[in-house]
């Protein structure tokens, strides 16, 4: 294990895909840092897209692949973000790849 | 890369895949792999169908706890199998009564069928993982 | 087309035969190898229920695992075939879809 996101005080372990090592090691910070290494500030959409993956996952053990997360959006948040379109714009790397390693967890289980 | 939404692929046919879970969960990794093959499979738009047999059933038992030993409770995962259109869950009703199972002790709704049924449903597959 | 179930461990030992039978239909082809030769065997606890699975379903069992662990086809129950590797992979085109009850 070689890669590392770098916060004010500490290091936190990922793979090599970027993805947590440890679950337990995420908070916000995390998710902030992560994404301004690619560039993006986080909003508070952004925020209610990775919540609800955190509180899929807590529920269900399962990291939700893209078609699953944009149909469960849809149900809790209202079809205007319950699309790929939204979701991309917001996550432009893949909502659910993207948004999933933000929420610390693994990477969608069904994600081509 | 980009995670696309898969399935769209055109006019590609839809087979009919059953996984057949026969082992209980932990004691093995058969349970964990087989689920996680049914909702990767889920993906790429096929009729997907699970059957839990002999020991399988203890996959659905509620209540499941894993602190103890350490191992990831992938048991309510089985409850997110509909948000991955997998709405075909069977338990064999010889198998859940050998155990003194009933569907009540069950985390999900589950079709019980007996092996006679059961038979009938595994021949009309065009592939079975057995898990 | 029917389905071809193979299944791999010894009846004595597991109940994956058991529920083989129980979970298919007359009809069906049934191929027995690795340690689950012994459950072609005449002489085993196993041999009547496989005997009577065998009035309405193909059993075949696999020579070189027979031969392997020491047993003939003469010691294989009536009405259960012989197959070698060529004749596995005939069963296998022949059905279906292979059915592995692991």
């Amino acid at each position: 294990m070689t890669a590392a996101v770098a916060l004010k005080d500490k290091e936190v372990a990922v793979d090599e895909e970027g993805y947590l090592v440890n679950l337990a090691d995420w908070n916000e910070d995390v998710a902030r840092t992560m994404a301004a290494d690619d560039n993006i500030a986080l909003t508070g959409n952004h925020w209610e897209v990775i919540n609800f993956l955190r509180e899929y996952y807590a529920e269900y053990q399962v990291a939700p692949a893209i078609r699953v997360l944009t149909k469960a959006i849809g149900k809790k948040l209202g079809p205007e973000k319950g699309n790929s379109k939204y979701l991309y714009e917001l996550f432009p790397y893949g909502p659910a790849k993207q948004a999933c390693r933000y929420a610390g967890l693994p990477k969608p289980t069904g994600c081509i | 890369m980009s995670d696309t939404e898969a399935g769209e692929g055109g006019n590609r046919k839809v087979k009919r895949f059953m996984i057949v879970n026969r082992k209980a969960p932990y004691g093995t990794i058969y349970a964990l792999e087989a689920l996680e093959v049914v909702l990767i499979g889920a993906a790429f738009d096929q009729d997907v169908s699970l059957v839990f047999a002999d020991d399988g059933v203890y996959q659905l038992k509620k209540g499941q706890q894993t602190k103890g030993i350490g191992q990831k409770n992938f048991s309510p995962s089985y409850r997110a199998l509909g948000d991955y259109d997998i709405e075909k869950l069977y338990v064999e009703r010889e198998s859940l009564q050998a155990r003194g199972l009933a569907p009540a002790d069950l985390l999900v709704p589950v079709r019980v069928l007996g092996s006679a049924e059961l038979s009938v449903l595994m021949d009309e597959q065009d592939v079975v993982l057995s898990f | 087309m029917a389905v071809l179930h193979t299944t791999n461990k010894s009846p004595l030992q597991t109940r994956d035969l058991e529920s083989c039978l129980r979970l298919t239909r007359p009809g069906c082809g049934i191929l027995l190898l690795e340690d689950a030769v012994y459950g072609a065997l005449k002489s085993t606890e196993a041999g009547a229920r496989l005997a009577e699975a065998a009035k309405d379903r193909r059993i075949y069992v696999l020579g070189p695992d027979l031969a392997a662990r020491g047993f003939t086809p003469e010691e294989v129950i009536a009405g259960v075939e012989v197959v070698d590797y060529g004749g596995f992979v005939d069963l296998v085109a022949e059905h279906h879809h292979v059915q592995a009850w692991v």
